[in-house]
């Protein structure tokens, strides 16, 4: 109370300094020196004055399910990697650290760190660690290191920047909730008027959908192409195409007791679309955003089931995803989601493994509701009736997303 | 179908007839930085921005169609002090553009020609958005686009030396009209000095030295935290006994709501001003946006 009172007087001061300078001279900028003349000292084109800019973002959710989540999974899309439901009942999602600063006038480093709790361990992971290219002539960029692999939309979004709490069916089922790799990503941004740009990643192979670190260690590999531009002031567009072709060796997914292995081929191809809309490109004051994602993919080889059982398998699936997000007032947004995978029958010889599918497709509704008091916090309600697992099952979670330290600018 | 879209992609750029164009390139996160390089390079530069009159220019999205439009350009002048922090750096990382990073001679921060106001003591996200560099809203005062003209004009002539001589005298030109108009504009606005004002953000301290207001609120609680019921009653209880103001101002870009409702209760004129240049036919230029303001606090006084 008493500093907020000093606050004010000292703030009363100010103002009376000032009204008393700018009677003697009105135009007091034109007469005093700047502080910083000619200075090329810059704040805004990077994410934070500190160096490095450290970031944490606190996250944490409760989850209810009807069924029993140990007895989830999707038939025919045996999950991997950080797929497949959150812990029931309160939990702590992770909580990532994340660093990014200029190495040097050439180059550029981030670090993200998430720290996970999982079946009562805490663990730190290495979720991205890469160097980037700042001073290629031509457009060009390249990333070293361990990233998300360019490829779809939602797969180079941080978990905080997601619109739901989990990721949709076909992220999980097709790239392991997000597919993460070490290696070498190649951009190039075409020198239209319109934006067009190419990227193309060759990958170690170590993580699903790849495995293994095949091909000597260059198991994986990706193409993708984006453009995207605005319609007048108040709409803007982003399409993609993308493939992923990986060699698995050993791949292991399902059930962590009893593992599907899996050796030989995957192809993955992606489409992506994103459309805003705000009015005026205001999108704190009001905006609408759809988007969807379909994925196809084969893989071909041979799967080792129980007891060292070797089958060949050679499978076209696909699945996709659209949603909608609503945000009609500050603050508050509203979205919903459909899923869908699908598939053609399996072998007999599957039967009481995941792989077993004869359908029905799996599917999954969604709906969410959050409030942000600013954008660095985030409070969300979700619910969803899923179709995916043997059981229909109705789902609900509640999550927060809190941002301290500095907070890199978000993609489109 | 890799090569179906590798193809697809090929078509897509000889579809795209380049337009031979020898101009010099600026793009601007401002459409006043715009508006200033075209006062000064006239028909050797082109320049758009990144925002509209109608836009906040603390919120927009880092959309592809700017991070192209970052590919090509020659020099990018940006207000700085943070105020694009939530997309610029997203637009520079992505455009794949050595020569405009920040540091570099394609990157002019404007307020950092300024003498800036509002540095903050302390830094602390419960104080809303703070700037820690100061307040960014530098437009505000003509006397501050004087000394970023300036700056502006040198930088043209440096990167661009073919045509350093014609970027001199519309340097030199568009100074000798300022100059004069702001002699005018000062004069203009003796009555508005020591005026009380309510504003919608922290947008106009700038204005405010200039004119030497008095701002006695902000409708947001914070900056960056839009207005609220509670927070508005306590504007109006203090403007019923602080003896009231004489305006409420805010941006094209901001709500009128919380504005109109203050208005209504105490009969103080609301009035929303020119942030930039483009916002509508009375603002085409830098100059009529600065005739705007002053038409429009005049005509209310």
């Amino acid at each position: 109370m008493k500093s907020d009172y000093e606050a004010r007087i000292d703030e009363l001061e100010r103002r009376l300094d000032l009204a008393e300078q700018s009677a003697v001279a009105p135009s007091a900028a034109a007469t005093e020196e700047p502080y910083e003349s000619g200075s090329t000292m810059t704040s805004s084109g990077r994410d934070n004055s500190f160096n490095p800019a450290i970031g944490v973002t606190l996250q944490g959710q409760a989850w209810s399910y009807g069924n029993d989540p140990d007895d989830y999974y999707i038939p025919g899309f045996p999950l991997a990697g950080e797929a497949g439901l959150a812990p029931e009942g309160l939990s702590l999602a992770e909580t990532e650290i994340s660093m990014s600063a200029s190495v040097d006038d050439k180059f550029m480093a981030m670090l993200t760190v998430p720290i996970a709790v999982e079946d009562g361990e805490t663990e730190v992971e290495l979720e991205e660690a890469w160097v980037e290219t700042l001073a290629l002539p031509a457009g060009l960029s390249v990333r070293m290191g361990r990233f998300f692999a360019d490829v779809g939309y939602l797969n180079t979004k941080h978990f905080h920047a997601w619109d739901f709490a989990d990721q949709p069916l076909v992220y999980q089922a097709f790239l392991g909730n997000q597919y993460i790799d070490d290696g070498l990503q190649f951009r190039w941004l075409a020198p239209t008027d319109f934006y067009l740009e190419f990227s193309g990643e060759v990958l170690r192979g170590d993580r699903y959908p790849s495995g293994g670190a095949a091909r000597s260690g260059v198991g994986s590999g990706t193409f993708s192409v984006q453009t995207g531009g605005d319609i007048g002031f108040s709409n803007s567009w982003l399409f993609g195409l993308s493939w992923i072709g990986a060699e698995a060796d050993k791949r292991e997914s399902g059930p962590e007791d009893e593992p599907l292995v899996f050796s030989g081929d995957t192809n993955i191809y992606i489409a992506d679309f994103v459309w805003k809309w705000a009015p005026f490109g205001n999108s704190r004051e009001r905006n609408f955003k759809f988007q969807g994602e379909y994925m196809w993919r084969n893989e071909d080889g041979i799967y080792s089931i129980f007891d060292g059982l070797e089958l060949p398998w050679d499978q076209n699936q696909q699945g996709w995803y659209a949603q909608a997000i609503f945000q009609p007032i500050p603050r508050w947004r509203f979205g919903v989601r459909y899923d869908h995978l699908s598939g053609a029958s399996t072998d007999l010889a599957f039967i009481d493994t995941p792989l077993y599918y004869l359908g029905p497709n799996p599917k999954r509704y969604s709906a969410m509701v959050d409030w942000s008091n600013s954008e660095f916090s985030r409070l969300r309600f979700q619910y969803e009736y899923d179709y995916s697992s043997e059981a229909n099952d109705q789902q609900f979670a509640l999550q927060y997303i809190f941002s301290i330290g500095a907070h890199g600018a978000h993609s489109f | 179908m890799k090569y179906n879209s590798l193809i697809f992609s090929i078509l897509l750029l000889l579809l795209t007839v380049q337009e031979a164009r020898a101009d010099f390139r600026v793009f601007a996160c401002e459409p006043e930085w715009a508006a200033l390089a075209e006062e000064i390079g006239g028909d050797e530069v082109s320049a758009s921005s990144a925002t509209h009159a109608m836009q906040d220019p603390h919120f927009i999205e880092a959309r592809p169609s700017l991070i192209a439009q970052v590919r090509k350009a020659d020099l990018v002048v940006c207000t700085g002090a943070q105020l694009e922090i939530g997309w610029l750096p997203m637009l520079l990382n992505k455009a794949n553009n050595p020569s405009v990073l920040p540091g570099k001679k394609g990157f002019l921060e404007t307020s950092a020609y300024v003498r800036r106001l509002d540095i903050p003591q302390s830094v602390d996200r419960s104080q809303g958005d703070v700037h820690p560099q100061g307040n960014p809203h530098v437009q505000m005062n003509p006397h501050n686009i004087r000394l970023i003209a300036v700056a502006l004009g040198e930088r043209l002539a440096e990167l661009d030396s073919a045509n350093a001589t014609q970027f001199e005298q519309g340097l030199s030109h568009f100074l000798q009209r300022w100059d004069e108009a702001t002699q005018e504009w000062d004069k203009r606005a003796k009555p508005l000095r020591g005026k009380k004002v309510v504003a919608y953000h922290k947008s106009w301290a700038y204005l405010e030295e200039w004119l030497g207001l008095e701002e006695v609120a902000t409708l947001e609680p914070v900056p960056g935290i839009p207005p609220t019921a509670a927070h508005l009653a306590n504007i109006l209880s203090l403007l019923e006994t602080g003896g009231g103001a004489s305006f409420i101002i805010y941006a094209p870009y901001q709500s009128a709501k919380p504005g109109t409702w203050l208005a209504e209760r105490t009969g103080i004129p609301l009035l929303v001003l020119p942030m930039t240049v483009g916002g509508s036919k009375q603002t085409a230029t830098l100059f009529e946006q600065f005739d705007e303001i002053l038409n429009q606090m005049l005509g209310v006084l």
